[in-house]
């Protein structure tokens, strides 16, 4: 029969043993994984194992952050002053724009082209799950715009002490400063992967993550200098909650002894800081809750 | 010099899907700020012109040039799509010169017309400021498009030097040094603002005749070298 002929030539097939050996050593696991995840994540942030022309740019903006540290401490030593010329809390508020842009760039960087070139289906067939992928890229990208705002303070810090500053006070000071850049960070780069995550290409997403940090702080900034100028002093603190930076800048001038970069210093009291301090938490919340959803079902 | 499917397919990968949406943010959100300023100031000329100079012109229509000048050509370079259409039997400086058109137009409607409606919402057009600075964000656009198409052709990192350029620049060491602002579109299209409205609100560095003259400098050389560079493209590999 005709349906007996392709069993028979199948018989005749063999599969042999050649000999290859199937992997017995130690597995290592999720937890590996996603450790290693995180750390290339966080090299590439910088250009680290990447070509020389990925690097110039991270660097660059490194070396933007500090260098202005650099030359306050100078300029403190060599003029015997009793203070830095800039608080630790206020130095990343001035460097805003150069944060803006190293978030922006970065942010696509380590998710759209895992989107574009179709990698994302690759690392779910290993072990880590999307909530292990959103956790290393979250902290991988965090982790590098603290070390990007952290370094200039520990620039300043040093200074300070080797300048013969109160120790006491100067430590007080960069503490606070750690504690607003590390809020800084994990905003920031929820917000650039959000927006990062949702398109493939590198350039748009670029763009958009600029866009929505300088305009909403154009926008903010401009608003309450109106309402400043208006003498509606009250609605300054409120129309701050709308964008990043003064979202930073209203929680450390009301809870980390931060002198307010807004118009006639009119920073929140301490009841509407915890507002403030609400809003930054429920925004990096609400950013890790997209991304999980973002990454729920992706790829193919 | 104008191939009408090169256009098509650059307004589709401009607004195609939901980018247009993305780029009708920036203009909607200026008009809700006028709204809200014309609803706690009323109609004053002082504001108007500071939210139009230091939001719209400074900041909305940089951005939305970057977007519209880097990605009417950057992408397709970037994922290697390039190659089909310089395929094609068009002449390389008439693709730029098409995408250049599109991002013009893209520019100028997504910043130049807000403006002129934010302007109306902040005072009615009074003393031409609307008027004026539609003017300075129209011809800028010009500029911006040109000049963002070419470090489009340049660079794969594109939108990050234009970003520079337009943020760190034109704002911040324009603010700074007084001799950035010669060299900064902003300013040259601020010297035609000027012109057409006449007032003392509406102010640039520099003379019109320069304005001018570096403006058509600009556009025309920039069109010419990413033309020039269209010719000669390498095809590189990722990074």
């Amino acid at each position: 029969m005709a349906v007996e002929q392709p069993t028979r030539a199948g018989d005749q097939t063999r599969i042999h043993n050649i000999g290859y050996r199937s992997y017995d050593g130690p597995r290592l696991g999720r937890a590996y994984a996603t450790r290693s995840l995180y750390s290339q994540s966080l090299r590439g942030s910088y250009g680290l194992g990447r070509s020389v022309k990925s690097k110039v740019l991270p660097m660059l903006l490194f070396v933007v952050m500090c260098v202005p540290a650099a030359i306050m401490v100078a300029v403190a030593v060599a003029t015997k002053a009793n203070d830095l010329p800039v608080d630790y809390t206020r130095y990343a508020i001035i460097m805003q724009a150069v944060i803006s842009l190293y978030v922006a760039s970065q942010a696509p960087q380590s998710v759209s082209r895992d989107l574009r070139f179709k990698t994302v289906p690759l690392y779910f067939s290993r072990p880590i799950e999307t909530a292990d992928y959103v956790r290393a890229k979250y902290a991988a990208l965090a982790s590098a715009m603290f070390v990007l705002t952290a370094a200039p303070l520990l620039v300043l810090y040093v200074g300070a002490l080797l300048a013969k500053l109160d120790f006491t006070d100067q430590t007080k000071g960069f503490a606070q400063g750690l504690v607003s850049v590390a809020l800084l960070s994990l905003l920031f780069a929820g917000i650039g992967l959000v927006i990062a995550s949702v398109t493939p290409r590198r350039g748009f997403g670029i763009a958009a993550v600029i866009a929505v940090l300088t305009i909403s702080y154009g926008a903010v900034t401009t608003l309450q200098a109106i309402a400043d100028a208006q003498g509606t002093t009250d609605a300054v603190p409120w129309i701050g909650l709308f964008s990043p930076v003064t979202l930073i800048d209203g929680v450390q001038s009301a809870f980390l002894g931060a002198n307010s970069a807004f118009p006639g210093a009119a920073g929140p009291s301490n009841g509407e800081g915890v507002v403030y301090v609400l809003a930054v938490l429920g925004l990096i919340a609400a950013c890790y809750g997209l991304l999980l959803r973002r990454y729920r079902k992706v790829g193919l | 010099m104008y191939d009408p499917t090169v256009a098509r397919l650059t307004y589709r990968a401009l607004l195609g899907r939901r980018r247009a949406l993305i780029l009708g943010a920036l203009p909607v959100l200026l008009i809700v700020i006028s709204v809200i300023v014309r609803g706690l100031v009323g109609a004053d000329d002082q504001t108007a012109a500071d939210l139009l100079g230091g939001l719209a012109l400074a900041t909305m229509v940089p951005i939305i040039g970057v977007i519209a000048g880097t990605g009417a050509i950057g992408p397709e370079i970037d994922d290697g799509s390039v190659v089909y259409l310089l395929s094609k039997p068009i002449k390389r400086p008439t693709i730029i010169f098409t995408k250049l058109i599109v991002a013009i137009a893209v520019t100028m409607v997504f910043s130049a017309l807000p403006t002129l409606i934010a302007g109306f919402i902040l005072n009615g057009n009074g003393q031409q400021i609307a008027v004026a600075y539609t003017v300075a964000a129209l011809v800028s656009s010009i500029a911006y498009a040109a000049l963002f198409l070419l470090l489009g052709t340049v660079s794969r990192h594109a939108v990050v030097f234009g970003l520079v350029y337009a943020l760190v620049w034109e704002a911040l060491f324009g603010s700074l040094v007084s001799g950035a602002r010669t060299l900064s579109v902003q300013q040259w299209s601020l010297a035609v603002a000027h012109k057409v409205a006449g007032g003392d609100l509406v102010t640039s560095d520099v003379g019109l005749t320069t304005a001018t003259v570096l403006l058509v400098l600009v556009t025309v050389l920039a069109t010419w070298y990413a033309g020039q560079k269209l010719r000669t493209l390498t095809l590189a590999g990722e990074e």
